[in-house]
Parts: C-alpha cells; structure tokens; sequence
C-alpha cells in the first residue's frame, strides 16, 4: 500500500499531467508551506509544491549567486529545465530570502501565465498579523478569481478546509503511531505520507490515507515488531528535506526515524484551520499560528519548545540537526535547538544538506553518532 | 569608450573632520549613557529611533551593522570576534555582520576600547531574515534583555496599500506601549514628532547630496561618501546628523559650482551596488589608478536616502512632510507618515525583486553619467545581495558594463584581494583605459 504513496513523489510530474488531464483543473506551483493552498484548491485550482530535483545542475549559475541555498536552487532548476511546464501559474507566500529568489527569477525566464507573490507576515507573533494576512488574502482571492473567471464561493472555501483538515488529522493519526515502541510504518514511509501531501490533489489522498490508518491500526505494533529492540529512536529537524536516499541510509544502520520537524514534514500539516465566520480569517489563523519556520520565530523562540515536546512524546533518544547549506535563519536557531536538546539529555548531530549528498561520508558520520547513542544505552 | 580627460581640482572637504566627530561621540554617548541617567538600546541602521526618541534625549541606540563594519574595520578585532562566535556554534557563512557583533559580546571588547557596553533594550526591525534572529541571539547573550521587533516585509512601496500601512503602524502603537512598560519612563509624542521630522530631513537631505554627485566631475567619490552616510545609519532622527548633512550639502553644492572633483583624475565612471569589504576599501583607490572614480552605490545612496521621480522625470530628494507643509497632529498621524517614509526607501524594494533593483541602477547609470557597474558578490550579506545574478543579467540587458566580483563585506577570510584587482584590470581594460602612470598610489 505504501507504493502508491512512493509512487505519487516518485511520479510527481505524471501525476500532475494527468491530473490535469482527467479534471481540466489549473495547476499552481507554490514555494513554501505558508501558501494558503485551501483558498486555492476552492478556486478549482490543484496547488502543487515545487520541490528540486536532487542532481547535478548548472542552468542556476547565472541567476542566483552561489552562496544562497541548495535548494532555492535547485527549485529554480526545475522551472528553467521544463520539468514543470505543466504549470498554468505559480505563487510564492513570503518565504526566507532564499527562495524568493526561485520565484522571481522563475517568472522572470520561464512562460507562465499566472504568477502572485502573497507578502504573507514575518511577524506571526504579532496580535496584527492576524488582520493584516486576512487582508492579503481577501486580494489573493480576488486576483484569482480574476485569472479563472470564477467567483470562489463560500461553500467552495469549506469544502477546501474540511479536505485539508482531513489530510492534516489523518497525517496526524498516522504519525502518531510512531510513538509506539516498535513503529509501524518507517521514517522513509512517513515521509513519502507527507510529501504525496503535497503534490497530490487532497480528495484521492485522504481516501489513501483513511485506508492505511485503518490497516495501520488493525496490524497493531507487531507489523516492524521483527525490526528488533536496538533501533534508536531519532528525530530529524531543521530545513527543507525531501532527500529519501538519506532517511533510507540511516534507518538502513539500525535506527528509526520516528517524528520530524520539517517544513517539508510535520510543519506542513501539524495544525488545522479553526472554524471561523469569515473563512479567509480562520485560514490566515492558522498559517499565522502554524509550527514556525525560524525566519518567522520571533521575538519569543516557539519553535524550539515545540520540538521539545516533540522530541519528549516521540520517545526520541538522539537527533540530527539538518540545515540547507548557507540558511541563515536554521543556522541562527541551530545553537539553540541543540542546547535545549542537550539539557534534556538527547544528543544530537549537524549535517550540512546540498542538492546532492556524499552518501559515504555521511554514512560514517552517521554510524559514529548511532554507535555512540547505543554506546550510552548500555550505560 | 574613448577616455576622457581628468585633471581636475580637489581639495578636501571642510566637513571631514566634523562627520569623524559625530561619529566618535556617538559611540561614546552610547557606551556613558548610564552616567547621564540613560538607557542604551540595539536596534539596525533602520530601526525606527524616532519612535525610541520618545523617550528622550538621553536613549542612546547603537545600530548593529555599522558597529559590525567598525570591527570588520580592525582585522585583528574581527579574527577574534570571528572566531569567537563560530566556536559558539554559529556557522561560518551566517552573515558576517553578525558574528563580529555577537563576537565582540562573546569577548568582551568594545570597538571603541574597554569592555563591550551591554545593552538595557532592544527595539528591532525585520525586512532581511537576519535582522529580528540576530537581536534574539544577542537578547539571550546579554542575559534575556527585553526585545521589541517591527515586521516590515509589506511589499514594495508602489504596492503600498491601506491594510498594508496600517499593519505597520499598528506595530508601531504597541512598540511605544512597549517602551514604556518595558522602560518605565514617559513617552512624549512631541519629542517623537520633532525626531520624525529630523528623520525625514537627514535622509533627504543625504539623497540631496547624492543627487550633485551627478555632476561632472563628481565633487565625492563613494569611499568618502561612507564616510558621511554613517551618519544617518547611526543616529538619522537625531537633530544634529539632520544639521550636519544641511551642511554638507552646502559644502557640496559649493564644490559642484567650482568644479571641485573628488578624485581629480576622473575619467571614468561607475557606481557598486552592496557593501564594500570594510577592510579592503583601498580598493577604490586602485580603481582611481585607472581614472576611475565610482561615485555612489545603490547602497551608499539608499540605505537611508530617500528619493522620489521628480516632475521631469529624475531621481531627486524625496520632498520632507515639512516641505510639503505637513503638520503632524498627533502620535497615529505622525506614525501614519513616518511608516509611509520609511517604506519607500530605495534598498528596502529589492527584498520583493530583483527587477527593482535593476530599474534602480539603471537610472543611477543614466542620470549619474555612468561607465559601468561593479557588483559586489557580497558572501557576507544574504539580504543586500539578494537578487544580484538577476541584476547583472538585467544590467547587461540594458547594455550597461558589469564587473563582478565576489567578497565579504565583513570577514576578510572570504576576500580574495588580488583576485578582485585582476577583475578590475580586466574590466577597466574592456572599457578601454589604461592605468595612469603619474598616479603614485595603490
């Protein structure tokens, strides 16, 4: 059952092509998990996220200087290599500088018939974002309805959030699962759950999901029970990762990956939009009150009591720090997060990501650290 | 490019020393406020100080990144304070202005001598990613200090709307609440009026000046103009940086109507974009071995000048509420304005595309006269090189002569020196000149 989810990232561009095919809708390409996807699924429009490509590439060279991120990167990419020409417009809700960069310089040099840049607040700490983002998004809804000629409707808007609710509690459910001793589903399952999430239109996957919470739930903890009691219990945190090979290489040495905090994970889904009166407001609420991204984490730090408790009711015993290479706002929370990991007794481990990984070398670092993890169990 | 002649008369400024002391005495203000019954407060070169000025004279700000370009300036300084953060665990390509601030905590010594003065407060700003995390590290090094922080990423401002202004100055009413819980003491709306006006003055009075450099020959050359901009990244709302830059421009005006050039061999042409490695700024004075002057940047100029399209069509100084005969009634109206003037200065509306930036400087190549470009690939400043491959793409598009070259505006271990100088030699050779043989300097 799980090669459906592997299959839908694996085949992200063919899904979409057909999707398009079979419903006539308008994709949208979107660059971060801020965008308010449900106001653009109620449009009729499937929001789709861009991700890289993980290999080698150089057409980014003369569009963004090298010492901004991998993945911005690598985004950008995909965009100037056609591989999202199935496109009909893309947006961009205020991200980190970094991927601004994709964004603009994607509409600058390739053919799209729709583009808008959502000034979505930094300051989700303040009692006004919450006016102003409504705001926003009351022109983003106009603007769309002017590119598709269609007014979205009130009952369109709650059909969006129900769908998205759904997917968001049923991840949840899911994941949730991976608390028990013997997880049922691996770190690497989870994250094609996830991913899928956000590439394939939400009504097909909550009916893939409902299916595997039920079976899930049915199989109980004996179904890796076999996986044996040494596995060592890690949670991943910090940037975008959607690198498979990596999850797979470590849980391959003997651990679980058992809860993330990702953007392109449990950030993307962990909370759900409250019912409101005004639909556009419950929607801004709840990307407003959503698990940070460290370039919307302050004045106060939320993020890092938010992976504390992660960290605590997931029983995780060690974690590795993941920051895309020549991220400011994850390297300005780094000291931080592993500060308050240490205090709590969970060692943890940073790993510097690029569009693609030295496997080998990470291979060793990452048997060191889970040879020291098991190391202190024995003591 | 056929060169051009160039032996003009100089002379230096009258204003030099001047600006020198302003600055000195304000780091001494900032690091002695206590004694005078004081608060010393952080913030960035675009924090909104006006709003702090409420609270009196005696609320001494120290900005961040011109502090950092200080210690960037001492390369012995900045290995330490370098080393020192990096060894705390914040990574080595962060940008550079933040590790030589937390470094310089983290080692306890003031730029300016003695220990490193800690601060009472903080009243931030966030535009780039960087501003409000870096004042959330310093508010934990320096033992939880209070911290205040505005999110200004609105939009650019010919998209300014309503909703989006009021955002702004919504914050900007709890930020006084703020100040006053967080410091005790009285805010009053008129000393934060007089403030907004010297705010307003300062930084269209510093675009007034960067508008004669226009002239041929220029009367300032950018290496002296950093000199002068400090100022308004300092302590802009301040009535004596507002004075000092009216006389100033007097002084230019003066040397523009004399011919007074600020590098007599002007033959060339050319503005930078970013900031310039702080340590290397001798630089400039190799690129005048070829005649070349660069006579501004986007950043020397909008940073903190404020311009607007004037009738004809031109870049000139934005017109002051003062000028326009605005009366600031009360605290709402007087942020209402202050929020608007802010909001359109130049180098805050790349930080939404790059497309802006690239306008920007192709009207600077036009109206300043200029030979080329030279785009500083800045490792050190995520937020002001943001966009910059699409700006030397757009640039040459327009047809205008880019050099690149990359650096770091505040960690010299990322400056390759000669490199750069071999970049110049190249592009000053592309753009048909020579190095002059009479010049005794570089």
């Amino acid at each position: 059952m799980m090669e459906v989810f592997r299959d839908w990232v694996g085949h992200r561009h063919e899904y979409a092509t057909e999707w398009k095919r079979r419903s006539g809708g308008r994709l949208m390409g979107y660059f971060c998990t801020y965008a308010p996807e449900e106001l653009i699924y109620a449009a009729g429009i499937l929001p789709v996220r861009v991700l890289g490509g993980h290999e080698p590439q150089a057409v980014t060279e003369p569009h963004i200087f090298g010492m901004f991120c991998p993945f911005c990167r690598d985004c950008l990419a995909q965009g100037l290599l056609g591989k999202y020409n199935y496109l009909d417009g893309i947006m961009i809700a205020q991200s980190c500088l970094h991927l601004r960069q994709a964004f603009a310089s994607w509409r600058m040099h390739v053919p799209i018939s729709y583009d808008y840049y959502l000034p979505m607040p930094h300051g989700v700490q303040s009692r006004h974002a919450y006016k102003y983002l409504t705001a926003e998004l009351q022109a983003f809804q106009k603007s769309l309805e002017e590119w598709t000629g269609q007014p979205i409707k009130e009952d369109a808007l709650d059909y969006a959030i129900e769908l998205y609710n759904t997917n968001r509690r049923l991840l949840r459910q899911i994941f949730e699962l991976r608390r028990l001793k013997h997880p049922p589903l691996s770190g690497l399952d989870a994250m094609y759950l996830a991913l899928s999430a956000q590439m394939v239109d939400k009504a097909e996957h909550n009916v893939m999901l409902e299916e595997l919470l039920q079976r899930l739930r049915a199989e109980g903890a004996s179904a890796r029970a076999g996986n044996g009691n040494s596995r060592i219990r890690l949670m991943l945190i910090g940037s975008e990762n959607d690198d498979t090979t990596f999850v797979k290489m470590v849980e391959d040495l003997g651990a679980d990956i058992v809860i993330d905090e990702h953007c392109t994970g449990t950030r993307y889904f962990w909370n759900e939009v409250e019912p409101q009166p005004d639909r556009l407001a419950a929607i801004a609420a709840r990307y407003i009150d959503r698990p940070p991204c460290p370039s919307k984490d302050w004045p106060e730090r939320r993020r890092v009591p938010h992976i504390m408790t992660l960290a605590q009711d997931y029983g995780v015993q060690g974690a590795v720090l993941i920051q895309q290479k020549f991220c400011d706002p994850h390297e300005f929370d780094m000291p931080a997060i592993a500060d308050a990991l240490k205090k709590e007794g969970i060692p943890s481990y940073n790993l510097e990501f690029d569009v693609t990984l030295p496997m080998g070398q990470f291979k060793i670092r990452m048997e060191a650290f889970l040879e020291m993890l098991r190391g202190e169990e024995l003591f | 490019m056929a060169p051009k002649n160039g032996h003009y008369p100089t002379e230096p400024l009258k204003c030099w020393n001047k600006a020198k002391e302003i600055r000195q005495k304000y780091y001494e203000n900032f690091a002695t406020a206590h004694e005078r019954g004081g608060l010393r407060w952080g913030g960035g070169a675009w924090a909104f100080d006006a709003i702090v000025a409420g609270l009196g004279e005696e609320m001494r700000l120290m900005t961040t990144e011109p502090y950092s370009a200080s210690v960037a300036f001492n390369k012995e300084l900045s290995a330490k304070c370098l080393e020192a953060a990096e060894a705390k665990g914040y990574a080595r390509d962060l940008c550079s202005y933040v590790r030589n601030y937390i470094g310089s905590i983290l080692i306890d010594k003031y730029a300016f001598g003695g220990p490193f003065p800690h601060l009472d407060f903080i009243f931030q700003e966030q535009l780039c990613c960087s501003q409000a995390k870096w004042y959330q590290v310093v508010s934990e090094l320096e033992g939880g200090i209070p911290m205040f922080c505005i999110d200004l990423s609105v939009g650019p401002y010919h998209q300014l709307n309503e909703s989006r202004l009021q955002y702004l100055v919504d914050q900007m009413h709890d930020g006084i609440e703020w100040l006053q819980k967080t410091t005790g003491r009285p805010f009053d709306d008129e000393k934060m009026i007089e403030a907004v006006h010297n705010e307003c003055r300062s930084t269209s009075t510093w675009a007034e000046i960067c508008c004669l450099n226009k002239a041929v020959p220029a009367p300032l050359d950018e290496k002296s103009m950093h000199s002068f901009y400090v100022l308004a990244t300092l302590d802009k709302a301040r009535k004596e940086v507002a004075d000092f830059y009216e006389e100033l421009r007097d002084e230019v005006k003066d040397r523009v109507a004399r011919g007074i050039a600020g590098v007599a061999s002007e033959r060339c042409r050319v503005i930078t974009d970013t900031q310039p490695p702080w340590g290397f700024l001798h630089l400039y004075r190799y690129l005048e071995t070829y005649g070349c002057v660069s006579v501004g940047s986007l950043y020397v100029f909008g940073l903190e000048g404020n311009f607007e399209v004037k009738e004809d069509g031109t870049w000139g100084p934005r017109a002051t509420p003062q000028q326009k005969g605005i009366v600031l009634k009360d605290r709402d109206h007087a942020l209402r304005v202050y929020a608007d003037w802010n909001l359109s200065r130049p180098q805050w509306q790349h930080f939404y595309n790059p497309q802006l930036k690239t306008d920007m400087m192709t009207r600077i190549a036009k109206e300043w006269k200029l030979d080329g470009v030279i785009l500083h690939y800045n490792r050190g400043c995520e937020g002001l090189t943001v966009g910059i491959a699409e700006n030397r793409l757009g640039l040459i598009k327009e047809g205008i002569p880019v050099m690149t070259y990359e650096g770091n505006m505040a960690d010299e271990r990322e400056f390759d020196e000669p490199r750069a100088r071999s970049r110049v030699d190249s592009f000053m050779e592309s753009l048909g000149l020579e190095r002059l043989t009479t010049m005794a300097h570089a």
